[in-house]
């Protein structure tokens, strides 16, 4: 041990460890049951999308596209989505898009009401923001660990590494548009008595609705950059070809996956959004 | 019948406001108080009583506690101590639900940047207080378009806010305050952030909407000419304690303090001060009664002219005393000398409008009431001492007495 050492090192890996174990033994019911759900929507989902011949879906997603933004980039999605099925990877495009599109849900639903109650008290705020900050600045990788152990291998340590990596903008956004709410509104709410339930739905939530969008915009990108991690741990998909590709140093197959990627973010960017506008 | 009464209103923003009272109770001034305990005064055990149907103005400059007080009143803000009466309830002891049914039922409130929300329709945002009561769609689509109808935009229910302009967004916000049918009106700076002349037609709307309406208001301002134009009685504030309340006449010529006086001291008084408060009592003879009786009462009271009236007091004219000698002279009647064709005012139409009747005629300018009375007349003199501030010319009262 270094001389200029006053303390021992503490045995914190020693704890994280136990901690882990402890969960695991007297979880593991919980763990099995939120793996089997997770793992039922996202088999459901890859197989009904696998039901339709890909240039259907293509055609759905270009006037999606259509009508969520315009012309453009309807015809940039038929060319883009076009390429990733003539390189033949339309199957894990489509379990890449099940993952984000699980994970972007799951967010949603546990991330918004967080946000909400975020936004009421600022003590709740200052417990969850040093969350936040732990949640997004802690080494993607390192998530991965105890999803492994907890959910074993396959999409669904995937898709919790991603949710726990991608959800705090949608947190962090819905706490602030909450609140960036002009001070008068909320007064004149108030003034004309209402509860606190009438405050949020009627003036609070809508008007901070396009800060909201923004934020689950950010989560789905973010759920995107996640895709290649997740792969490490058996999620398939796009990011499979590129974990491949590199352990294998094949530079052309990377391209690739990573152009695949890249025309997949930025169709999603754009309609999420062109919707938000709507 | 008095509307509310508040009692010794107080707010401290700080952390132990129950330290910064005490020190308020040994008279301790605001300053003093922030020097000693670090927190703020926000409002200084006001004390004051709204009648029934008044337009109660809360006057102050920026930093004078004015905006606290009316948020006190409906508790946007929580009063640190003091009452609040409306009629037998005590409003600073009411719990949740009865606040929140006050302010759904009885205070609306109207404010300065008209607090309109932009995703809502003009009709949305007038049915927002009924909507909030849960009331059926049908009854409060209804409400509202009577309401943006009194205030005369109702082309415009399918707009958003944004596509109007401020004035036309503050008489949304008072369509809005409006629907809810409110005995209470709280006015918080509501035409401020409009330009001098929207904002000179909305205070005449609004007064012409009083007129039918009879709402209590409670109107907060801190421009001395609007306070003047619409308040019934003003209340004065200054480092958050009420300095003065009073009707616009008495804050004027009896300033309670050297604040106020320094206040007021730039008012132009031709604005203020009617014809009521500066008129004499005529000398006035009946008309049957002949020339020479007019002439013995122009003799006897010293005047060179005097003022006919018919039996019912009813001004027909003035004779002078060298045409009541020449109708003596020559029998004739008085009715045959006077002259009518003389310019006359109203007792409540300000000094401002009343130099040019007097400017075209030589006599006192003659003060007659609706149904066409004498009530009085204006001798230059007495224009010239109200204007230079002399209050011995003033009646005090406005023209009211001397009308019955």
């Amino acid at each position: 041990m270094d001389d200029t050492q006053i303390l021992p090192k503490l045995p914190l890996s020693d704890w994280i460890e136990s901690f882990v174990d402890f969960l695991k033994a007297y979880l593991s019911g919980f763990f099995d049951a939120v793996t089997a759900v997770l793992e039922f929507i996202a088999e459901g989902f890859v197989s009904l999308m696998a039901m339709a011949p890909p240039y259907v879906l293509i055609i759905l997603i270009a006037l999606l596209a259509w009508w969520a933004v315009n012309w453009k980039l309807g015809i940039f999605a038929v060319i883009g989505l076009g390429l990733i099925n003539n390189l033949g990877y339309w199957p894990e495009l489509v379990d890449t898009i099940s993952l984000v599109l699980i994970s972007v849900f799951i967010s949603m639903l546990v991330g918004i009401p967080i946000g909400i109650w975020m936004s009421q008290k600022n003590s709740v705020q200052s417990v969850i923001t040093p969350i936040l900050d732990f949640m997004q600045t802690m080494p993607a990788f390192v998530y991965l660990i105890p999803a492994v152990v907890f959910f074993s291998l396959g999409v669904v340590p995937g898709v919790v590494a991603t949710i726990i990596f991608s959800m705090p903008p949608t947190v962090r956004l819905t706490n602030l548009g909450i609140r960036q709410v002009d001070k008068e509104l909320i007064e004149a709410s108030n003034a004309y008595g209402s509860t606190t339930g009438q405050r949020l739905m009627k003036v609070q939530i809508p008007l901070a609705r396009p800060t909201i969008m923004a934020g689950i915009n950010q989560t789905i990108m973010l759920s995107l950059s996640m895709v290649v991690i997740a792969s490490m741990v058996g999620a398939p998909g796009l990011g499979t070809i590129v974990y491949r590709a590199v352990t294998q140093v094949q530079v052309g197959l990377g391209f690739e996956g990573g152009l695949s990627l890249v025309i997949l973010a930025m169709l999603l960017d754009r309609i999420s959004q062109g919707a938000n506008k709507k | 019948m008095s509307s509310i009464k508040v009692d010794r209103l107080t707010k401290i923003f700080g952390k132990r406001p129950k330290q910064a009272v005490k020190y308020l109770d040994e008279n301790k001034t605001k300053d003093e108080i922030l020097e000693l305990t670090g927190m703020t005064v926000g409002v200084n055990q006001a004390s004051f009583e709204v009648e029934s149907g008044e337009v109660f103005v809360i006057m102050g400059l920026s930093g004078s506690g004015k905006s606290t007080l009316v948020r006190l009143l409906n508790r946007l803000i929580e009063p640190t101590s003091g009452d609040i009466w409306l009629g037998d309830q005590n409003i600073s002891e009411m719990n949740k639900e009865e606040l929140r049914n006050l302010r759904r039922k009885k205070m609306s409130m109207v404010f300065q940047n008209f607090a309109l929300l932009p995703h809502k329709t003009i009709q949305k945002n007038t049915e927002f207080g009924l909507e909030i009561q849960g009331v059926d769609k049908e009854a409060r689509a209804q409400k509202a378009k009577e309401a943006l109808e009194l205030v005369g935009l109702g082309n415009y229910l399918d707009k958003y806010p944004n596509e109007l302009s401020g004035g036309m967004q503050q008489r949304v916000g008072l369509a809005r305050a409006l629907a809810n049918d409110p005995e209470i009106l709280l006015m918080d700076e509501a035409f401020s952030a409009l330009d001098p002349l929207i904002r000179k037609d909305m205070q005449d709307e609004l007064m012409d909407l009083q007129q039918t309406m009879n709402k209590t208001i409670i109107f907060i301002t801190h421009d001395l000419d609007e306070a003047l134009r619409i308040g019934d009685r003003i209340a004065l504030m200054k480092d958050g304690s009420i300095v003065q309340v009073g009707t616009a006449e008495e804050i004027l010529m009896d300033p309670a303090n050297d604040y106020v006086e320094r206040f007021v001291e730039d008012v132009d008084l031709s604005k203020v001060i009617t014809a009521g408060h500066v008129m004499k009592r005529a000398e006035t003879v009946r008309v049957d009664r002949g020339p020479n009786v007019a002439l013995k009462l122009m003799k006897e009271n010293g005047v060179s002219t005097i003022y006919v009236v018919d039996n019912k007091k009813k001004l027909l004219g003035y004779v002078t005393a060298d045409q009541a000698a020449s109708a003596a002279q020559e029998k004739k009647g008085l009715e045959d000398v006077l002259t009518t064709d003389i310019p006359t005012v109203h007792p409540e139409t300000v000094l401002a409008d009343v130099f040019t009747p007097m400017f075209d005629d030589k006599a006192p300018l003659s003060v007659v009431d609706d149904a066409g009375r004498l009530v009085g007349i204006i001798v230059r003199g007495s224009v010239i001492g109200a204007l230079a501030g002399d209050n011995n010319v003033l009646n005090g009262n406005g023209g009211e007495e001397h009308n019955g």
